[in-house]
């Protein structure tokens, strides 16, 4: 039971921190995605939308390719000491990945629904570009902000197939969804249907505030 | 009007700007106090306004507020919108939903020097309404805390847009001494649109007749 609670925790955790890390790349995106034409727009939203089409150990494989040893980064950060494959680093960027996607769609819509003449008002007024975003833009869509980041954190907490791939199920980095895997192929029936419990719990009510943030709007 | 106020300095506004198939052609250099732009729907009137606060680039040309250079096609000038010190009063005012009055007012007083806002608030007697959401306000209130939150923010030029349409004639006749105050108090140059005569008559000093991206006719008085 102690194991579950730790394995609940730690990927409540995870999620929570993996929402952290993909807002300010997440909210930077959909509000060029909503706001600017620029060349290059339609394959940047192709990109941030195709780990939601990607088989998500297919992911795993990019993410292994570019955070491995001899990856692209990968490589980079082990010489600043900064190990990142089967750790719980590697757990929050396969997260963050999996869940951008429903971060931009629905903050996107967010920063489509706000009506440009506020923005450019507080210009005139004297705002920067920053203060008109951080002042205006982003209060007036947090509805689709707040929503979007609820359905990436929901999408965190369920993640399994990158998961697996760049941080394996290690003790240290299992999640729910790896430990309801692990648990069942060991016939630990119980146990996995316990874990299945939490993780539906949480996604419940992750979506359900998510909902009805977007209902309401 | 205060015959010591400083001279207003001209506004210079001789620029082409094309959108779609709309040409909007002006050569004007006006030395008012109060310009009103008046003309039919769909004369440019806007666009004007605009052009000069810096939400839409003209083609060709130069717009100058005294002596600053807002916009210069040929030696490349476009001061950004937020450098302008263009007070904009649109006609759907736009004022802040998720800020209350005083929010609304203060967001752009940091940005000139002096603090205005007192004295605007003074002005247009908005102390009461400050703590209020501007949701629940009358179009008479609605169309003061714009006028403040331009103000404040210590614009070198007030544009006005049919700030007194959307309201029926009672307000209107209520909304026109704040607007001669604004004028006669503060000495903010203003570019004022209407079509509405009586307004123009009463508050203008320079009267541009604008129709389909022309000037058909400037000068002083209808």
């Amino acid at each position: 039971m102690n194991d579950v609670l730790s394995v609940a925790l730690f990927t409540a955790g995870m999620a929570a921190l993996a929402t952290a890390v993909m807002l300010p790349p997440g909210l930077a995106v959909a509000w060029v995605l909503a706001r600017r034409r620029f060349p290059g727009r339609a394959v940047l939203e192709t990109l941030v939308s195709l780990p939601l089409v990607l088989p998500p150990v297919a992911t795993g494989l990019i993410l292994i390719t570019v955070l491995g040893r001899r990856g692209l980064l990968g490589g980079l950060l082990e010489r600043m000491g900064i190990e990142v494959m089967f750790t719980w680093r590697a757990v929050v960027v396969a997260m963050a990945v999996m869940g951008l996607p429903l971060l931009v769609r629905s903050a996107r819509a967010g920063f489509e629904q706000v009506d440009r003449r506020y923005e450019q008002i507080a210009a005139t007024l004297g705002a920067r570009p920053a203060r008109v975003f951080f002042t205006v833009s982003l209060p007036l869509a947090r509805r689709g902000v707040l929503a979007g980041s609820l359905l990436g954190f929901s999408r965190a907490l369920g993640e399994f197939g990158a998961t697996i791939m760049v941080a394996g199920a290690l003790p240290g980095t299992r999640t729910i969804a790896v430990a309801i895997y692990t648990y069942t192929e060991t016939g630990q029936d119980a146990a996995a249907g316990v874990m299945l419990a939490v993780s539906a719990a949480i996604a419940f009510g992750a979506l359900l505030a998510s909902n009805r943030l977007t209902a309401a709007a | 009007m205060t015959g010591d106020a400083p001279a207003p300095g001209a506004i210079t506004l001789d620029f082409a700007l094309h959108q779609g198939g709309f040409v909007l052609e002006m050569r004007e250099r006006i030395d008012a106090r109060v310009v009103a732009l008046f003309g039919p729907s769909g004369a440019g009137k806007t666009t004007v306004l605009e052009s000069i606060a810096g939400l839409r680039r003209p083609r060709r040309g130069v717009i100058r507020i005294g002596e600053r250079t807002l916009f210069d096609a040929e030696a490349g000038v476009d001061v950004p919108c937020h450098r302008r010190r263009v007070g904009y009063v649109p006609q759907d005012l736009a004022l802040f939903p998720h800020m209350n009055v005083r929010r609304n007012i203060l967001y752009g007083a940091g940005a000139g020097p002096g603090g205005g806002f007192e004295h605007v608030i003074d002005l247009l007697e908005l102390g009461p309404l400050l703590d209020r959401g501007v949701a629940g306000l009358s179009g008479g209130e609605r169309q003061r805390v714009a006028l403040a939150r331009a103000l404040a923010a210590s614009p070198a030029l007030l544009l006005l847009d049919e700030p007194l349409a959307a309201l029926d004639a009672t307000l209107r006749s209520r909304i026109l001494p704040w607007l001669e105050r604004i004028r006669d108090d503060l000495a903010i140059p203003m570019l004022y649109v209407s079509h509405a005569e009586a307004e123009v008559r009463a508050l203008a000093d320079w009267v541009v007749v604008l129709d389909a991206g022309r000037v058909v006719r400037s000068g002083a008085g209808l």
